[in-house]
């Protein structure tokens, strides 16, 4: 039985941090995007929703590397961040960004599914009782969506454990700062005699895997029961 | 209340060309689907735009193309009662019911929760969620819920097409009861001629997107006697019931009327009878199987398509009898002539309308 080191720790912790910093932070981004592709009335909404679903069918490296260039020392948002003193390259906050734009389709799309399951009667009804557009968002709206943000928050944490070809490219794989499981395993199985390490990591994240699927069952479950 | 409509609202090959003036307190949309009435409530209520047109409610423009002003519906106060309860299912009861009245500014407030509660007999609901309430219960509450938002106009969409029979007449007694006790100006937009007729006098017909008619209900519902397969169905409202040889005997304005016992007696109430079920007689029958025999004077008659309808005088009472215009000839009826109407006793049904004051508690099983 291999025994992790300090470094094989540091990544099971690593990629649970960063994927779960990548989907909080997406949450209010993603319920956004989903109100607006499914109410919203705008000029530009098929290239929002091209936008949005882009890094779905994009290979992960091509989006590592157009975020490599955005935030590097010459991009527009790199050098507004460096101003602000805040690193970003090479840093497990690259790493998050990273997840949060491949996550991010998979977010929005479980999303708009509960979201566009609303009778559209009650945004109605909620508009002639006197609610406002930005009320009804957040009274009718927002509580009848739980099931889809649940579900979307879920599958975007399960994907971005998973996350690779970007990651790579714009956060690198240093041992303890940005090496997450997957970095790890491509490391071991790139060494020689690194195998059963990287067995060991294929386990954990089977185990990580499992775990997130049963909560997501249960909270499933109970919610249908509230209903 | 005071509403005025010169709209166009084109949808794909329907259009609807609405151009005219409500006043009162009370109004029908009559029309059967497709006809434009439902579009006509998402217009005034603000869920869908005209393409051109002025809307006013009172005066004030809700919409008006040629000034772009178009209310959001949310600052239109206007009420409104759908087919479904839509009824909030994240909230409860009292969450569903407080949610438009929370948004009512202070100054338009005039109905409170308290009485609201007490006319609609809500309270044992209150704290309830609203997924386990029956059908009739949750269309009490967003009556309920479009009331206490305190509109200045209340429409009403086939509010009851989703109910069976029983419910459908209690549901009525609160919807009058409640617009009654709150003075509450509503439109009531129906298919069913005899809803209509139970909510309100003055109606508008609208067919094919265009205002047929603008009429008392009554004149309507005699207007469509030869078209209806039911004909014109009387309303009949009895009293002082007394058992008779097996028989239910009720007082009614127009005399004595024998029905069959029911399973369950009732001192009284609201009852139901078709033109079609009523026979004419120039002279007295010797011998007739029918318990009802009432002698009446004509006092007009109308055409309905190929129908001819005779308004018959019984003391206080009116009834509305349909025969073929050849009858009308040969029997020589003509206003002012004496008849006897003969109506089996079976011919009567009655509707499970509340009484003013005294609505029962729905209690037909959940789901």
């Amino acid at each position: 039985m291999p025994t992790f080191s300090p470094a094989d720790y540091s990544a099971i912790l690593i990629s649970l941090k960063v994927s779960l910093a990548a989907t909080v932070i997406s949450l209010p981004f993603g319920f956004l995007a989903a109100y607006l592709l499914s109410y919203g009335r705008f000029r530009g909404k098929l290239a929002l929703d091209v936008l949005v679903n882009l890094p779905l069918t994009l290979p992960p490296v091509v989006i590592g590397y157009l975020l490599l260039i955005l935030l590097g020392r010459h991009g527009w948002l790199g050098r507004a961040l460096a101003s602000l003193g805040v690193p970003v390259l090479f840093t497990w906050r690259a790493a998050v960004i990273a997840t949060a734009v491949v996550g991010f389709p998979l977010m929005v799309r479980a999303i708009r599914v509960g979201m566009e399951a609303i009778d559209p009667r009650l945004i109605q009804a909620s508009r002639a009782l006197g609610a406002g557009p930005v009320d009804c968002l957040l009274t009718v709206i927002l509580p009848l969506s739980v099931r889809g943000l649940v579900a979307g928050s879920v599958l975007m944490f399960a994907r971005g454990l998973g996350e690779f070809g970007a990651t790579i490219i714009v956060a690198g794989n240093i041992p303890g700062v940005t090496q997450t499981i997957p970095l790890a395993i491509y490391d071991y199985a790139s060494s020689p005699g690194g195998d059963p390490m990287a067995l060991a990591l294929c386990l954990v994240s089977i185990a990580l895997s499992v775990a997130v699927l049963l909560i997501h069952e249960q909270l499933g479950r109970r919610m249908s029961r509230l209903d | 209340m005071e509403l005025r409509l010169v709209t166009h609202k084109q949808f794909g090959a329907f259009s609807l060309n609405l151009d005219l003036v409500i006043q009162g307190e009370a109004c029908g949309i009559f029309g059967p689907s497709g006809s434009g009435k439902s579009t006509l409530v998402s217009l005034v209520a603000g869920l869908l735009r005209p393409d051109r047109g002025r809307i006013l409610l009172d005066g004030s423009p809700l919409f008006d193309s040629g000034s772009r002003i178009d209310m959001p519906p949310d600052r239109r106060r206007i009420g409104i009662v759908f087919q479904q309860p839509s009824l909030f299912p994240h909230l409860s009861v009292r969450g569903n019911l407080l949610y438009g009245l929370k948004r009512c500014a202070p100054e338009h407030r005039r109905i409170e929760l308290d009485s609201l509660v007490r006319v609609l007999q809500l309270e044992p609901l209150l704290g309830r969620g609203v997924n386990n309430l029956s059908g009739g219960e949750r269309q009490r509450v967003a009556i309920g819920r479009a009331v206490l938002s305190n509109p200045r106009l209340l429409l009403m969409d086939e509010p009851l097409s989703a109910l069976d029979d029983h419910l459908r007449f209690q549901i009525i007694s609160h919807l009058k009861a409640v617009c009654r006790e709150f003075r509450i100006p509503f439109l009531f937009i129906s298919h069913s001629m005899l809803e209509m007729r139970l909510m309100t006098e003055q109606v508008i017909a609208l067919a094919g997107g265009r205002v047929a008619a603008q009429t008392t209900t009554e004149h309507l519902a005699r207007e469509r006697m030869g078209l209806s397969p039911v004909g014109y169905i009387n309303l009949l409202r009895l009293e002082d019931m007394r058992l008779e040889g097996g028989a239910s005997v009720y007082r009614w304005e127009g005399g004595e009327l024998v029905l069959p016992r029911g399973e369950r007696e009732t001192s009284g109430g609201l009852f139901e009878l078709s033109s079609k079920d009523i026979i004419l007689f120039k002279r007295h029958p010797e011998a007739i199987s029918a318990r009802n025999l009432l002698a009446c004077t004509v006092v007009s008659l109308f055409e309905s398509g190929s129908r001819m309808g005779v308004e018959l005088a019984l003391g206080q009472g009116r009834l509305i009898a349909e025969i073929v215009p050849a009858a009308a000839q040969d029997l020589n009826i003509v206003p002012g002539s004496q008849l006897y109407a003969a109506i089996k006793a079976s011919a009567f049904r009655k509707l499970a309308m509340a009484e003013p004051g005294e609505a029962q508690p729905d209690s037909e099983p959940v789901g």
